[in-house]
């Protein structure tokens, strides 16, 4: 009788085998209070580095939003999108969660060995912990956003609540896009090195300073294209929510409800496929 | 084999030919001879493979206590890691009737934040619901002797402050099987005695514990098995004196630590 007989007639188990992609979303979501304590604590840590502590969760995007305004203002000149201060808050903010959720769950695994080497854990709650840290400094950042608009004189209308289902859906397409990266730089670590670059190119094609619509006017096949990204999409889908003069459509809802569920189900599944190689070297 | 000789008892930890290789980025430059790679002088960048345990098999049994002891870099920690199922294997499988337990100097909590806070972390990341961690966080700071400083930063603590915790988290529950990697070598004598007391505890339960360490004394006292890695492999398994003798022998020691 072999040693593998031996140990199944006795009815032990192989150690670290994955689980069935169901049951292990079940001991996930069972685990859920420690992705939430982890990231509440995490940054609790981050924010007793500095004097001014949780206020760069706001003053940061302030910042940021200020100088684009400033640089991009005094640019394009005559050619800025109506209503420009909200058109850019609204922008620069949806951005910096999905740029957050990217390059936070590229280091989500990576950057955790220690963690993963020294307790057994489904370990989707790490992407899961980046991707609630970043809703953490998302909720200042929407609450900033939305005293910005009442200072611009934006009448508040019903249509605001649309926000909330908005955000959920960018937080499913945020927790897809960062288990995707979580995974991808285990097998490849240099990606790391380019994360900058794609979220710079991302930012650029995304019309979060500019309007899509105005600079390719002339070009129609290559705005369809354009339209497709699904940043542009959140970001023009809450900007019809919330700023005078942009309207949400039907075809922006569809096209975000579907990179929602998609980028999140290939994300849980292709994060899941690779759960016994975390912890690994190379 | 021990399977075969005590076919009564129920096995919880079955290890069947396990192989455990390590794939690293290293310069090529090794002054060794006769070694792949080119000589002291070549400059590539490859993929060096290192074969950490080779092959090794053996079964454990409810109630035992095994001493893991070996030379640095023999092999024992990536072998309790892959028990643990941390740590792939390459080949070969690992059985065991529960999820084992690792406890090692390596785990990492969060140094900047409180110990009372790692220690809920730290519960919650093993599978505890966060009353029963309340419930037990008392009892966890005692047992680490850290009542002064759970309010402190883990970044505050000495070494062996911040060992103390971690095992006293980790043993703060029975497990069926434990794993303990030498956490105990950086505690002070009165919290070695408490953990020991407590590794005995944790055995009369029914539970399952292995020891990696180098302190022959401790494994002496704690261990009714011990298994002896050397250059990842088995070299000996079986009665604590016979094995610790032996090794004794190997590494030429006269005096039992």
């Amino acid at each position: 009788m072999s040693l593998a007989e031996y140990a199944r007639e006795h009815g032990l188990k192989r150690v670290g085998a994955r689980e069935p992609f169901f049951e292990y979303l079940k001991h996930a979501w069972q685990r859920r209070d420690f992705a939430y304590i982890m990231a509440l604590y995490t940054n609790q840590a981050n924010n007793a580095k500095n004097r001014l502590g949780r206020w760069w969760i706001v003053l940061l995007p302030t910042i940021q939003a200020g100088v684009y305004g400033l640089i991009f203002g005094v640019l394009l000149g005559s050619t800025r999108p109506e209503n420009f201060i909200p058109y850019l808050f609204t922008g620069v903010f949806l951005f910096s969660f999905l740029q957050g959720a990217f390059a936070s769950g590229a280091t989500a695994v990576t950057g955790n060995l220690g963690l993963v080497r020294s307790l057994s854990f489904p370990r989707i709650l790490l992407p899961a912990n980046a991707v609630i840290q970043q809703i953490f400094s998302l909720l200042p950042q929407l609450g900033l956003l939305l005293v910005t608009l009442l200072a611009f004189q934006q009448p508040l209308t019903w249509a605001w609540f649309a926000l909330i289902p908005i955000v959920l859906l960018m937080v499913m397409f945020g927790f897809g896009l960062a288990t995707i990266s979580a995974r991808l730089t285990v097998h490849v670590a240099d990606l790391n090195k380019l994360i900058p670059f794609i979220t710079r190119i991302v930012f650029y094609v995304s019309g979060i300073f500019f309007s899509m619509e105005k600079v390719l006017s002339g070009y129609p096949l290559a705005l369809q294209i354009a339209k497709l990204n699904p940043v542009y999409v959140y970001i023009s889908l809450a900007r019809g929510a919330v700023v005078d003069g942009y309207s949400m459509t039907a075809e922006l809802w569809i096209s975000a409800i579907a990179w929602a569920f998609g980028t999140l189900i290939v994300g849980l599944w292709f994060f899941w496929k690779a759960e016994e190689r975390y912890g690994r070297e190379i | 084999m021990a399977a075969k000789s005590k076919p009564q008892q129920k096995p919880v930890v079955v290890v069947d030919d396990v192989h455990i290789v390590y794939k690293v980025f290293a310069s090529g430059r090794r002054a060794t001879r006769g070694s792949a790679g080119g000589g002291l002088f070549a400059r590539k960048l490859g993929l060096r493979e290192v074969h950490a345990v080779k092959g090794v098999s053996f079964t454990v049994f409810e109630g035992e206590s095994i001493g893991i002891i070996g030379s640095n870099g023999s092999g024992k920690s990536s072998l309790m890691t892959a028990i643990a199922g941390l740590n792939p294997v390459e080949r070969g499988s690992i059985y065991a009737s529960a999820r084992p337990m690792l406890l090692g100097v390596g785990a990492v909590l969060l140094p900047a934040i409180s110990g009372l806070k790692n220690i809920l972390l730290g519960g919650l990341a093993m599978g505890y619901s966060r009353k029963e961690i309340s419930a037990n966080a008392d009892a966890i700071t005692k047992f680490a002797g850290l009542e002064e400083f759970i309010d402190l930063p883990m970044k505050t603590y000495s070494a062996g402050m911040s060992a103390r915790l971690r095992f006293s988290i980790a043993a703060s529950r029975d497990h069926d099987i434990l794993i303990i990697d030498e956490a105990l070598a950086v505690g002070d004598q009165e919290f070695r005695n408490r953990s020991e007391a407590r590794m005995r505890e944790l055995r009369d339960n029914a539970g399952t514990v292995f020891l990696v360490s180098h302190s022959m004394k401790s494994i002496l006292d704690t261990c009714t098995r011990v298994i002896w890695i050397e250059k990842g492999e088995l070299k000996m398994d079986g009665d604590p004196k016979k094995v610790v003798a032996a090794y004794n022998k190997h590494t030429g020691s006269t005096t039992i630590d």
